[in-house]
């Protein structure tokens, strides 16, 4: 987002070594510097993100009432698969690949990335990705309309557009492991002196972590992806009961990456929240060591919890007690980290600026999620709520609250330290009050809708779901066009906000606070500070 | 969530939202909300009432989880908000710095959690293990998904029937085409013919899949099962009382996934006793009827293009509307149109081979379930309507000669 600044810094700054080359297209394409890279990752999830909206607008306007008014039910279909692969692939994993970039290399005091180039290939290789899988709509067949889980047979009908999709999460996958590569070595390879691995910002933690739950499951699903093309085009028959496969092996194969997947997408909000919350409690994190491993707990056990997706298959009973409970532990390390968030604001002493405010919210509504995660947890409560918008409900209340706001709260967090410029406080507050009323507005009343039995994934329904369809759909669209409040934010704090502190945030302790100005030079760390003996986050 | 809003903003004394005005704000967008949704039917909340024991379990487990859920929550959200309450600094609250970690603390809130999952998972266990149990069926139905409605076979009395949507096309509407008629009260709900059952009787239903992966749901009995093509699973549900039980296909199965719905009458002993007569009757193959899934009929007998037209539109209204539409034009490329194609207007041989053996890869399935006399209506009619006029009247034995022997 600092790119214009940072460039007039990189000129009228120190450094001898200059700056003058590229123009801003070539700089685009060819720039090597893990700021412009992070600043164009979060650009691109930011237009993803609203992409990712429009269609989810689209569902809610054709739910507003029973009937077809607006869709086509194909096309209803196509909207809630891609809407969902966007969301994911597109808009939250580019984000926290954004905030890795201009993060951890700040954060654990080196240059840059360990990888820089392939560093500016994992972006680049992410647009034509997105180009397949948007113009999936405008071929014969339409965009895959399976939902986001591709599930064969179903999946096998479609057309040429469902190939499309599956190339383009090939090559979005094939960006993530680069991306999980680089930052896997960046942070092993590249700490400054005396940033020790139980010393790092819990932020670089949760990524470390985080990085190597993609690379173990991100070529899962490409292998899984790969046969359903096969079978698709080539006669084997791995998912096709016809020739000797079995459609449940799909399943199985798909939620082993699936699984860990949801967590891919929450361990680097656990990252900024335990960076936002320290801060406006003015107190260290609560609990540092136990956050680490309450971490890798979750990490490791997103291992052994996929077969909760697939209840309703019809696997033996030890299958489902197995499932059930592997399921229940998580909720153990998952509590240890909500305690100790919490602790951390206990004796602390709080502001709520945006940043915060949005943590707070986090932490509401997440919990809510985790509780409606361990009602789903029961397999026999879960064979009544499979498939309805029950799971629409708790799954959006984990991800959009508890990804999408950690995003929001790092964004306000940090815009200070990249661009220089502070946002508007009292937007930033509107902004987070609206969100968090039109986002339970929109989705409280669909645990309801999912309670008396309504299926996800349909364009109509039966008159006795009106009620809080409408509600959800009133919701969705304030929901929806007050997150425009934060697109203006953000942009009028780039061309014209109030000048920022080097730390913003007064006790903020993590490198790019104590040891940077605001904004950070294009250029930084270049000598890694030595920080043996320092005083460090969380100790 | 009105409550988080309101506490939160207790929290918060750099402000340009005070409290009253959120709560205004609050209190107005459901007021806006609820005045036009008044007039209209339900509010519900929770899990319909249950009508099988599992579907008792279900329920009782459901609010058993949920007590427990709503005390964790009293207490996390005492002590969050008793920290944004107590420690503000701007009511001159000092950080205390030094506490940071505490492994009592920590041992005690990690062991606490794991024990309130025990006591969760124990009721759970003895369900599961409940629900799973399918021994000692007092009778077994097998239940069969299909693009798009349900096949449902008494094997043991050799009938079967097939279950479909009988909600009307103009009471759905389409983009751009409002319905033409008000929706019924059973909207998306209904059926043409019901899943009939027993009461007290412990029934075994098998369910698979003809094409895609469906999903048997019906929340009542407490069953929601899956369908999955070449595999057969089995559930089982006693109903304790007499009623009509409804429910929908649980999983996405392309475009007319919405328009599935499962109905189950469940009837005293005797009622189901007389059914039972007159479904053998109706729905009982003939013996050279290759394909046991159509109704029986007279094959040989021979129609006016008059006659069978008006007979095929209702059962091109009734199967293939949804895709093709009443315009004949269909949504292309998924759905393409008959008006003006080349497979209608061509020889009748490809146009029945179509019909019988449906089209692998697209959503055009076999629609050999239907009579000979039914696919010979619909064929005359889509060969006589729209832009389609050929005064070719298709018969019966035409079809019969085509299904494979």
């Amino acid at each position: 987002m600092a790119s214009a600044t940072t460039h007039d810094q990189s000129h009228a700054g120190h450094d001898a070594h200059d700056h003058h080359g590229p123009g801003p297209w070539t700089r685009i394409f060819t720039t090597t510097n893990h700021k412009d890279i992070g600043s164009m990752y979060l650009w691109f999830s930011l237009v993803m993100f609203f992409v990712g909206g429009a269609m989810a607008l689209l569902i809610r306007a054709e739910l507003f009432q029973p009937g077809l008014q607006v869709v086509q039910p194909e096309f209803f279909n196509s909207l809630t698969t891609v809407h969902a692969l966007v969301m994911i692939f597109g808009a939250v994993m580019p984000a926290f690949v954004g905030f890795a970039n201009w993060l951890i290399p700040l954060q654990i005091g080196t240059a840059d990335m360990a990888f820089p180039r392939m560093n500016n290939w994992s972006f680049w290789l992410m647009i034509p990705a997105t180009f397949l899988l948007m113009a999936s709509f405008f071929v014969p067949g339409g965009a895959a309309a399976s939902g986001w889980t591709l599930y064969p047979p179903l999946v096998t009908q479609g057309g040429i557009g469902v190939d499309m999709t599956i190339l383009a999460i090939h090559i979005l996958g094939a960006s993530s492991i680069m991306g999980s590569i680089n930052i896997i070595t960046t942070i092993l390879n590249l700490r400054a002196p005396g940033m020790t691995l139980m010393r790092m910002p819990m932020f670089v933690w949760t990524w470390l972590i985080t990085a190597y739950l993609i690379i173990a499951v991100m070529p899962v699903l490409a292998g899984c992806i790969t046969m359903l093309l096969t079978d698709r085009h080539f006669g084997t028959s791995f998912f096709n009961a016809a020739g000797g496969g079995d459609p449940t092996m799909f399943m199985h194969i798909f939620w082993f990456f699936g699984h860990p997947e949801v967590y891919i997408l929450i361990l680097p909000a656990f990252g900024i929240m335990s960076q936002i919350i320290p801060t406006f409690a003015r107190k260290p994190l609560f609990g540092y060591a136990s956050m680490v491993y309450a971490t890798a707990s979750i990490a490791i056990l997103s291992f052994i919890v996929w077969g909760h997706h697939m209840f309703t298959v019809g696997m033996p009973a030890a299958g489902q007690l197995f499932f059930m409970y592997a399921t229940m532990l998580i909720a153990v390390p998952t509590g240890v980290k909500i305690f100790n968030w919490i602790a951390t604001m206990w004796r602390g002493s709080i502001s709520f600026e945006t940043p915060m405010l949005f943590a707070i919210g986090f932490l509401c509504m997440f919990t809510l999620g985790g509780f409606s995660g361990l009602v789903l947890a029961i397999v026999p409560v879960d064979i009544t709520l499979h498939n309805t918008y029950y799971v629409v409900a708790h799954f959006h209340y984990v991800l959009f609250p508890g990804a999408i706001w950690a995003l929001m709260a790092g964004v306000y967090f940090w815009l200070p330290k990249w661009t220089g410029r502070m946002y508007n406080e009292s937007l930033g507050k509107w902004h987070f009050w609206i969100s968090a009323i039109s986002f339970n507005v929109t989705f409280f009343p669909q645990h309801f809708l999912g309670l008396a039995g309504m299926p996800r994934r349909i364009p109509d329904y039966a008159l006795q779901f009106s009620d809080w369809n409408q509600i959800s759909t009133v919701g969705a669209f304030v929901l929806g066009f007050s997150q425009l409040l934060f697109v203006y934010n953000v942009v009028s704090t780039i061309r014209s906000g109030k000048k920022a502190e080097q730390k913003q945030w007064d006790s903020a302790d993590s490198l790019e606070w104590t040891h940077l100005p605001s904004p950070v030079p294009y250029h930084t760390f270049e000598t890694p500070p030595d920080l043996r003996g320092a005083k460090m986050a969380g100790h | 969530m009105s409550m988080n809003a309101s506490s939160l903003t207790d929290g918060q004394p750099i402000t340009g939202l005070g409290c009253n005005r959120l709560l205004g704000a609050v209190a107005a967008i459901f007021a806006l909300l609820a005045s036009p949704l008044t007039a209209f039917a339900s509010y519900d909340v929770n899990i319909p009432p249950p009508a099988t024991s599992v579907a008792t379990q279900i329920y009782g487990l459901h609010m058993y989880i949920l007590y427990f859920c709503a005390v964790i929550f009293v207490v996390v959200f005492a002590a969050m908000f008793y920290s944004i309450f107590k420690f503000r600094k701007s009511k001159g609250a000092k950080a205390d710095v030094n506490f940071h970690e505490s492994t009592l603390i920590e041992i005690i809130w990690t062991i606490i959690p794991f024990f309130i999952l025990l006591f969760m998972a124990v009721p759970a266990t003895k369900s599961v293990l409940d629900m799973k149990d399918t021994s000692n069926p007092d009778m077994t139905i097998k239940v069969t998904g299909y693009q798009w409605g349900w096949r449902y076979d008494y094997a043991a009395d050799d009938f079967g029937f097939y279950s479909t949507l009988s909600t009307p096309w103009n009471q759905i509407g389409q983009p751009g085409e409002p319905a033409t008629e008000k929706k019924g009260d059973d909207y998306l709900l209904e059926v043409d013919n019901p899943l009939v059952v027993p009461v007290g009787k412990r029934i075994r239903v098998l369910v698979t899949s003809n094409d895609v992966i469906h999903g048997w749901y019906v929340p009542q009995l407490g069953i929601n099962q899956y369908g999955i093509p070449g595999f057969i699973k089995d559930v089982w549900f006693k109903a304790d009382r007499v009623g009509t039980f409804k429910g929908q296909c649980s999983q996405i199965c392309g475009k007319l996934h919405g328009y599935m719905p499962v109905t189950v009458v469940v009837k005293s002993e005797a009622d189901y006793a007389k059914w039972l007569d007159e479904s053998k009757t109706k729905w009982k193959p003939k013996k050279n009827d290759a394909v046991a899934a159509a109704p029986a009929d007279d094959y040989t007998k021979v129609y006016t293009l008059a006659e069978t037209k008006a007979a095929g539109e209702k059962i091109y209204t009734a199967n293939c509307v949804a895709c093709h539409q009443a315009s004949g034009k269909g949504t292309p490329p998924a759905f393409p149109a008959l008006s003006g194609s080349k497979v209608v207007l061509g020889p009748v041989d490809g146009q029945i081979n179509l019909l019988l053996n449906g089209k692998a890869g697209t959503a055009m399935a076999s629609f050999a379930r239907l009579s000979d006399t039914d696919i010979a209506a619909v064929m005359t009619y889509t060969k006589n309507s729209w832009d389609n006029k050929t005064g070719k009247v298709v018969q019966p034995a035409d079809i019969k000669a085509k299904r494979k022997s």
